[in-house]
C-alpha cells in the first residue's frame, strides 16, 4: 500500500453544490473510490491516494493535472482509495465526483 | 418486443441502491465517508480500503414512514463483513431498538466474513442477529432486500434469515456456504459451481420464493424493491413457542414433501409447476403461478 | 478451365479411389486417413474450410494423421487457423506452407514455429484478398470442406453458417480439384440445397457435429462505463454528423455498446432512419433491441450466429432467408457489402503516432481477418451518399477533384490492460516482421486509412489533418495517459483542439455523469432474450438464469 499527496494551484470554479460530499466509483479490482469535499485551501486542490500499485507517481501526478486543466476546480480535496485503476477509470471517478459537487 | 427500461438494483452500488429506496433527499447518512472509519485490519494485508468499510448506513423516510437503512456494498471484498462493517450494522439494529422507527431495511449483498479479519468478522454477525432480534422485541420489523451481484452467503446468510420478512429479485442468490464451497467440500459432482443456471435454479431468488424464503419475489428494478418494502411496513410479529412450534411444523413438511429431489426443478414440478418455463417467467408471471 | 495435368491428375486420383472404395460419393468415416491419403500428393495445395466461426474439425484431425511417407509437402490454405490440428500438420512433416487470414486462437504457437523455421508462411491475407486468389494463382488441389446435412449425391445443405463455403467450392470444383464434404449429418431429405452435388465428389458423415464458435455473443453484462462513453462520443461526433446509412460493426465490445445505445441514445440523437439502416455483418445478439426499435432495414450476413437461429427466421425482411425459412450466410459477399459501405468501426491491439494499426504482436502472429477490407478507404467505391460525400468534402477540400470519402474509425481503450497501452511509438509489426521474415510489417489498417480514431479521452478527426505532423499529434492528443500520449505538444493539441479536429466529452456536451449503463438497451443476456420475445437461444455459458 502506498500513500501519495498532491497539491495543485485551483482554477475559478469553488464547490457551489452545497453538498457536503460526493463519492464515485466503489473500491473494487481495477477500479476506485473518489470522495471529494469542499476544504478551504486557499485555492488550491489537493489529492490525497491510497493505492494498491506502488511507483505510479508519475501517472497520478500527470492525471491530476490533466483534470485540474480541464476542470479549473479550487479548494477542493480528493481523497481516493484505488485499487489498480488505469489512468482513464480515475480520469472518469474524478470528472463524475467533481460534477456531482460543482 | 420493447422492454421498458429499469433502474436495476443488481448493478447499483449500495449508495445508489439507498437513494433509490428512500424518498429523496431524505437520507441522513451515520458515519459518512467523510468519517474515514476505515478496516484496521486490512491494511497490515496490503489490501484497499473503502472509507465506509463496505456498508452505508443511516436514517430516512420511505413514502414518509420513518425507517433505518442499511446497505452492503457487494463491489468492495465481496461485500464482506468486517469489524467495522458489523459494528456499523449493529450500532443502527441498537439505535433502533431504542428509537423505534416504523422498520428497519437491510439491503444484503455479501459473501460473508471478510477473510483479513475472520475474528472481528465472525463476531460481529452474531452481534447483528442479536441485534436484529432487539429490533424486533421492541415491535420493529427488519426487512431485508437481495438482490445484489454478490448475493447473500454465510455469515450474512444467517442474519438475513433472521429478518421479518425477504424481498427478492431472481438474480439474488441466498445461501449458507456458497456454491463455490460446497463444490470444494462435496466434490464438483454433487455441485458444480461453474453451471450458472444450476447455482440460480438452487440457490435464487425465484427458488427461495417458491419455498416461502422470500415473502415478495420483485423484477430487477429499484423502484419494484421500494414500492414492495414499503407494503411490508406493519409491526414485527412476535417471537414466541407457538410461532416457532409453526416454523418447525412449516420445514418438517417440506421435507416430508420434497426430502427426496435431488435437483429445483424436481420440486418445482412437484409443486405444479412447468419447470422449463420458470426460469424465464418474470416475478408477476411466477408470483400468480405460486401454489398457495 | 484447368490445365491438362491438373486434370489428369485428378482422374487418376478418382480412380484409385474408386478401386478402394466403389463408385459411391460417400465414403465411411472411420476409413477417412485411408481415404485421403489416396486422394493427396506430395505438394497439393489443400484448402481447409475453417474461419474464425465454423471449422472442419474432424477432417483437420483425420488430415493430421495421414502418413508423412506417403503425403508431404502440403501447401495448406486456411482462414482461421483455428485448431492445433493445422499446426500438427506442419510438425508432422505433412505440410510446408501456409496461406491465411487468421490464426487467432493458434497465434501464440503459429509464431513459435515460424520462428523456428516448422513453418512457412505464404502470407497473411484478408479473408476476401485469399478467395481471390482460389480462383488465380492459388487454386485448390483438394478442399476438405463443411456442412450441415449432405446427401448421397453430394447435394450440401450449409445453412446459416453457409459463409466461405461457395467460395471455396467454386474455386476448387471449376478449377480441377477435389471436394471433399464432412457433413454433420447424411440425409434423402436436405431442407434446402445450398451447394449442388455436382460440385462435390465425396462427402464423409462425421461422427459429431463440426466445432461452431459463438464469436459474435457478447454479453452487455461486461460493458463498463468506459465504454459507454467512448459509444457515446462516436455517436455523437460521427454517427450524428455523418449519418451513415450502410456500416460495418467489428466483433468487439466497442461495438457492442453502441448498438445497444441505438434504441436509447441513438434514439435521442435522432438517428432512427436517417442512419444505421443497411449492415454487413453476422446476426449480432446485440443487434436484437435496435431491430426490435425499428433501426434496421436489412442485415447482409457474412455468417450465422449460434443461438439466433430462431430470431432471425423471424425476420424475413431484414436477414437473408432462404425458402425454407433459415439464414444463407456468404462471407465473400458479406465483406464485399462492408466493403462499399459507408462506415466501418472496429478496434486493435495497437496504434502508432501516424495511426497506422495492427493486431500483430511480437509473440502472436494473429492475422487480420476482414478488418484491412471493412476498414480500408475503398478507392473502387464510384455509388455516392450523404455520409461519403460529406467524409470526402473534409478529407478532400481545396482538392481539384472533389471525392467522396469512406468512414473508417478506429474505436479503442488506451489501455489494453495495466502497463499494455494500446498506443505505442512502434508498432510491435516491426518486430514480427523481422521473425516472420516479410519484406514489410503486417499492418492491419493504414493510417491513411483511418478517419477517426475514438478514445476515452476523446475524438480525433484524422480527415481533417493537414500534415503527417497534425495527424501525430491528433493520434497523441486522444491516446491518454500512454507514453505516446504523454508526449503530446499541448499547444498544438490545444489548437486542434480549437478547429474541432480533437473534441472531447466536454466539447461534445456529454457529462460523464450521464455515462451510465442505465442507458443500455439491454443489460446482459437474458435482457436480450426478452426483447427478442424468446426466440434467441443463447449457448449455456452465457446463461445465469
Amino acid at each position: 500500500m502506498e500513500h501519495l499527496s498532491f497539491e495543485f494551484d485551483g482554477g475559478p470554479n469553488a464547490p457551489k453544490s452545497g453538498k457536503p460530499y460526493s463519492v464515485a466509483g466503489v473500491v473494487s479490482s481495477s477500479n476506485l473510490e473518489v470522495l471529494a469535499q469542499p476544504k478551504d485551501l486557499g485555492g488550491k486542490v489537493r489529492f490525497e491516494v491510497n493505492t494498491t500499485v506502488a511507483h505510479f507517481e508519475d501517472a497520478w501526478r500527470a492525471v491530476f493535472a490533466d483534470f485540474v486543466e480541464r476542470s479549473q476546480p479550487r479548494d477542493v480535496l480528493f481523497s481516493i482509495n484505488d485499487f489498480a485503476a488505469i489512468p482513464p477509470v480515475v480520469s472518469l471517478r474524478l470528472d463524475q465526483a467533481w460534477e456531482a459537487l460543482a | 418486443m420493447k422492454l421498458t427500461p429499469r433502474i436495476s438494483f443488481y448493478e447499483a452500488s449500495a449508495r445508489q441502491r439507498v437513494a433509490g429506496i428512500l424518498d429523496p433527499g431524505s437520507f441522513r447518512e451515520i458515519l459518512p465517508p467523510t468519517e474515514q472509519r476505515i478496516s484496521p485490519h486490512l491494511g497490515m494485508f496490503g489490501a484497499p480500503v473503502a472509507f465506509d468499510d463496505g456498508v452505508v448506513a443511516g436514517e430516512g423516510t420511505l413514502d414518509g414512514k420513518e425507517v433505518y437503512i442499511f446497505a452492503q456494498e457487494g463491489k468492495f471484498r465481496g461485500g464482506s463483513l468486517g469489524e467495522v462493517h458489523a459494528a456499523k450494522i449493529t450500532g443502527l439494529l441498537r439505535r433502533a431498538a431504542i428509537r423505534k422507527p416504523a422498520a428497519v431495511i437491510g439491503l444484503f449483498d455479501s459473501g460473508g466474513v471478510r477473510l483479513e479479519e475472520a475474528n472481528a468478522g465472525e463476531i460481529g454477525s452474531t452481534e447483528i442477529m442479536r441485534a436484529i432480534l432487539e429490533v424486533q422485541r421492541a415491535g420493529v420489523p427488519v426487512i431485508g432486500l437481495l438482490g445484489g451481484s454478490c448475493g447473500c452467503f454465510g455469515g450474512s446468510g444467517i442474519t438475513s434469515s433472521c429478518c421479518d420478512a425477504l424481498i427478492a429479485s431472481e438474480e439474488a442468490r441466498l445461501s449458507v456456504s456458497g456454491p463455490e464451497v460446497i463444490e470444494t467440500v462435496m466434490g464438483v459432482e454433487a455441485f458444480d459451481s461453474h453451471d450458472r443456471a444450476l447455482v440460480w435454479r438452487t440457490t435464487g431468488g425465484k427458488n427461495r420464493f417458491l419455498f416461502g424464503k422470500v415473502v415478495t419475489l420483485v423484477d430487477d428494478h429499484i423502484p419494484a424493491f421500494r414500492a414492495a418494502a414499503s407494503a411490508l411496513i406493519k409491526p414485527s410479529e412476535p417471537l414466541t413457542v407457538a410461532s416457532l412450534r409453526a416454523e418447525r411444523a412449516r420445514l418438517a413438511k417440506r421435507i416430508d414433501e420434497y426430502g427426496s429431489c435431488t435437483d429445483a426443478r424436481q420440486i418445482w414440478q412437484k409443486m405444479g409447476l412447468d419447470a422449463d418455463r420458470v426460469p424465464d417467467m418474470t416475478a408477476a408471471e411466477l408470483t400468480a403461478a405460486k401454489p398457495a | 478451365m484447368s490445365s491438362p495435368d491438373k486434370v489428369a491428375r485428378r482422374k487418376e486420383k478418382l480412380d484409385r479411389v474408386a478401386k478402394v472404395f466403389g463408385p459411391s460419393k460417400v465414403i465411411p468415416a472411420e476409413r477417412t486417413v485411408e481415404f485421403l491419403e489416396l486422394i493427396l500428393s506430395p505438394g497439393d495445395r489443400v484448402v481447409h474450410e475453417g474461419d474464425n466461426q465454423k471449422q472442419g474439425d474432424f477432417l483437420a484431425e483425420k488430415l493430421a494423421q495421414v502418413d508423412p511417407k506417403k503425403v508431404n509437402g502440403l501447401k495448406l490454405a486456411v482462414s482461421c487457423i483455428g485448431l492445433p490440428e493445422h499446426l500438427d500438420l506442419f510438425e508432422n512433416g505433412i505440410a510446408e506452407v501456409v496461406d491465411f487470414a487468421y490464426a487467432g486462437p493458434q497465434g501464440g504457437r503459429l509464431a513459435e514455429l515460424v520462428g523456428n523455421g516448422t513453418v512457412k508462411i505464404g502470407a497473411v491475407h484478408t479473408y476476401v484478398e485469399l478467395y481471390a486468389r482460389y480462383f488465380a494463382e492459388l487454386r485448390p488441389d483438394v478442399a476438405c470442406l463443411v456442412a450441415i446435412d449432405a446427401d448421397a449425391e453430394g447435394n450440401l445443405y450449409t445453412g446459416s453458417n453457409t459463409e466461405e463455403t461457395p467460395a471455396l467450392v467454386e474455386a476448387t470444383a471449376f478449377g480441377g480439384g477435389i471436394v471433399v464434404v464432412q457433413a454433420n449429418k447424411l440425409t434423402d431429405n436436405l431442407r434446402r440445397v445450398d451447394i449442388p452435388g455436382e460440385w462435390v465428389d465425396f462427402v464423409i458423415e462425421s461422427p459429431k457435429p463440426f466445432h461452431l464458435e459463438a464469436l459474435f455473443t457478447k454479453d452487455p453484462a461486461l460493458l463498463d462505463e468506459t465504454r459507454i462513453l467512448m459509444a457515446m462520443m462516436a455517436m455523437k461526433a460521427i454517427y450524428q454528423k455523418y449519418l451513415p446509412k450502410v456500416l460495418n460493426h467489428g466483433v468487439g465490445f466497442n461495438t457492442a455498446a453502441i448498438e445497444l445505445l441505438l434504441p436509447t441514445y441513438g434514439e435521442e440523437l435522432g438517428l432512427k432512419g436517417k442512419a444505421c439502416t443497411h449492415w454487413a455483418l453476422n446476426p449480432h445478439p446485440t443487434m436484437i433491441p435496435a431491430i426490435e426499435s425499428g433501426f434496421v432495414e436489412a442485415i447482409a450476413c457474412i455468417g450465422g450466429e449460434v443461438g439466433m437461429e430462431d430470431y432471425v427466421a423471424s425476420k424475413p425482411d431484414i436477414f437473408p432467408l432462404g425458402r425454407d425459412g433459415s439464414l444463407r450466410s456468404n462471407r465473400f459477399y458479406g465483406q464485399m457489402a462492408g466493403h462499399f459501405a459507408d462506415m466501418f468501426v472496429g478496434a486493435t491491439l495497437q496504434i502508432d503516432p501516424f495511426g497506422n494499426s495492427s493486431t500483430v504482436t511480437a509473440d502472436r502472429l494473429a492475422g487480420f481477418g476482414g478488418a484491412p477490407n471493412f476498414g480500408a478507404e475503398n478507392r473502387a467505391r464510384r455509388h455516392l451518399s450523404e455520409a461519403f460525400l460529406r467524409a470526402g468534402a473534409e478529407a478532400h477540400a481545396g482538392e481539384y477533384m472533389p471525392q467522396g470519402r469512406k468512414l473508417v474509425v478506429q474505436m479503442v481503450e488506451t489501455f489494453q490492460g495495466a502497463n499494455n497501452p494500446t498506443f505505442v511509438e512502434r508498432l510491435e509489426a516491426w518486430d514480427a516482421m523481422k521473425t516472420a521474415g516479410f519484406a514489410v510489417p503486417p499492418v492491419m489498417i493504414y493510417g491513411d486509412d483511418v478517419s477517426h480514431i475514438v478514445t476515452e479521452e476523446g475524438v480525433a478527426n484524422l480527415l481533417l489533418c493537414r500534415t503527417m505532423e497534425e495527424r501525430e499529434q491528433a493520434v497523441r492528443g486522444v491516446a491518454g495517459f500512454t507514453p505516446v500520449g504523454l508526449k503530446r505538444d499541448h499547444a498544438m493539441v490545444a489548437n486542434l483542439r480549437d478547429r474541432g479536429i480533437i473534441q472531447r466529452a466536454e466539447d461534445l456536451g456529454i457529462r460523464k455523469s450521464d455515462v451510465s449503463r442505465d442507458r443500455l438497451a439491454a443489460r446482459n443476456i437474458h435482457d436480450l432474450v426478452r426483447w427478442s420475445g424468446g426466440l434467441y437461444n443463447p449457448p449455456s455459458r452465457f446463461r445465469n438464469w
